[in-house]
């Protein structure tokens, strides 16, 4: 379909998710916005292809992470820089230990295998039904949900059973020795 | 959900029986903050002018950015 005022309007609307997507994706704020930049072009150079009422933000972000797959191959010789960028994409300061967490928290969801990874980002967090993510990442619905099973047991695994040796018993030992205390 | 627990506890999930309910949602937050941090800071310039730009009547942008010379990669995958 052409370029109406309304379909520009939503893909500039599509925008901010398409960068966290792309943020989640590549862990690098200076890629991601080059991979959004590039997403653009393509979907304004091929937006006679859009179906118009089909799902534009799920269009968008299939342009985006195929464009991510060719780019993360391209790239995987290349040396990594990805650890300290992304902290330039946070604007506010959360507390010392919110941070840290948070911190934490992004470096187990790198440790994901990429199809368990953008499985997880666009059910758990862009908010896709699972045939969307489906379509968007080119699989069966039942690979999808597979997918985003196994990430989520995997980042509970690194995230809260390994992290419970310091973080239970001291809970424990609060309880024990604090007994009112809390 | 209650079916993901017991998915999870027969895979990869050391001991503990799983995914508890607590957990899943403490993924669930922690995702979605990391996430709306980003989606928080809306549009950057650079994209708003972009698209105006190559959406002018004019059309004589074209050649600056939008190019499109970089088909080699198109649809692979």
């Amino acid at each position: 379909m052409p370029l109406t005022d309304s379909l520009r309007d939503d893909i500039l609307a599509a925008v901010p998710s398409l960068r966290a997507f792309a943020i989640s994706l590549s862990g690098n704020a200076d890629r991601a916005d080059d991979l959004v930049q590039e997403t653009l072009l393509r979907a304004l150079a091929n937006i006679d292809s859009f179906q118009p009422g089909s799902n534009l933000p799920a269009w968008l972000f299939t342009i985006l992470r195929n464009l991510f797959r060719s780019d993360y191959r391209k790239r995987r010789r290349e040396v990594e820089d990805a650890d300290g960028n992304y902290a330039k994409t946070l604007k506010t300061q959360p507390s010392q230990n919110a941070h840290l967490e948070f911190e934490e928290f992004r470096v187990a969801l790198e440790k994901l295998p990429q199809d368990q990874r953008e499985a997880l980002i666009l059910v758990g967090a862009s908010g896709f039904s699972y045939e969307d993510a489906a379509s968007i990442c080119g699989c069966a619905v039942g690979t999808i949900k597979s997918r985003v099973n196994r990430a989520r047991s995997k980042l509970a695994a690194l995230l809260y059973v390994d992290g419970a040796e310091d973080f239970g018993p001291d809970e424990t030992i609060r309880a024990v020795i604090g007994g009112s205390g809390g | 959900m209650k079916d993901l627990k017991s998915q999870a506890s027969k895979s990869t999930t050391p001991g503990k029986g799983g995914l508890t309910p607590e957990i899943q949602s403490r993924i669930g937050h922690q995702l979605r903050a990391m996430y709306d941090d980003v989606v928080r800071q809306g549009v950057p310039d650079r994209f708003a002018e972009l698209i105006k730009k190559l959406d002018a009547p004019g059309g004589g942008s074209q050649d600056e950015n939008g190019a499109g010379g970089s088909n080699d990669n198109n649809g692979r995958d």
